[in-house]
């Protein structure tokens, strides 16, 4: 069931994802931006959270998820350092992600070359 | 209004074959829909193993990334992704692949310069809209006192 509501939700922010490629005129690249920024967007006004914790991975999964992952670190950080929060909190609450992808991207680029386009 | 099978069918082929948008948005629920599901099979999993609700989720996200690295380095993410469409570039693969193409692409011009500064290219833009975004909620957080 909780799988069952994952994909659905999931498939659904997919399927916003595609609609915006096909009738903007708006690349992959831009895609992931909006996707992020609407989540924090999303998440600020207290909208994402509730489908988070509804939806599971449905919702944190996609970058809109990320957005919210976001905000909810950058909650965590006010609440313990007050304003200063508001500048640790982003990159403390993404780092996983962030360094993550980076470190993945390294390693692959030792052993993997991409063919000749 | 009334139409007649053959009028009707004459529609439907007028407008059916030129709307790929209806095959890409159901290839794009289909495959995001199976990552996240996927994505909930692992955050059962790594909840029964006994981690905490928001350690879960960024195991999730983590083992997502590795998966998403290797099919870059082994060159099946492209052969999905251009299935996909939306379904690989939205959810954290996309950002993932954004990641480790250029690294792999960029790599003949150095490590330094080819792989490290391009690895940014892609990814720099949504970690500075993205972080941006949450400091500027962050100070109207502080200010209204809404955390």
């Amino acid at each position: 069931m909780e799988i069952l509501k994952a994909f659905i939700v999931g498939g659904l922010i997919c399927v916003i994802g595609q609609i915006l490629i096909d009738k903007t005129s708006l690349t992959p690249a831009k895609i992931l931006v909006l996707f992020v920024v609407m989540g924090v967007v999303l998440g600020a006004v207290g909208i994402y959270e509730p489908l988070s914790k509804w939806a599971g991975s449905g919702a944190n999964v996609p970058l809109t998820g990320f957005g919210n992952l976001l905000v909810q670190g950058t909650k965590k950080a006010l609440r313990e350092d007050g304003l200063l929060g508001a500048i640790t909190g982003p990159l403390t609450s993404g780092a996983a992600g962030i360094t993550g992808a980076f470190f993945a991207g390294l390693i692959v680029s030792l052993f993997a070359r991409s063919k000749a386009k | 209004m009334r139409i007649s099978n053959e009028e009707y069918s004459e529609m439907i082929n007028k407008t059916a074959p030129k709307s790929p948008i209806v095959k890409d948005c159901i290839f794009a629920f289909l495959f995001g829909g199976g990552i996240c599901a996927f994505g909930e099979v692992l955050r059962t999993m790594f909840l029964n193993m006994g981690a905490s609700e928001d350690n879960a989720k960024t195991y999730v996200c983590l083992t997502l990334i590795a998966i998403t690295a290797i099919l870059t380095g082994i060159g099946v993410f492209d052969k999905i992704a251009k299935i996909a469409g939306a379904g690989t570039i939205v959810p954290i693969t996309g950002f993932a692949n954004s990641v480790v193409a250029p690294a792999m692409e960029f790599q003949t011009e150095g490590r330094i310069m080819g792989t490290g500064a391009n690895m940014f290219k892609l990814s720099g833009p949504v970690i500075v809209y993205g972080c941006s975004a949450a400091v500027i909620y962050g100070v109207i957080a502080y200010l209204f006192k809404l955390y």
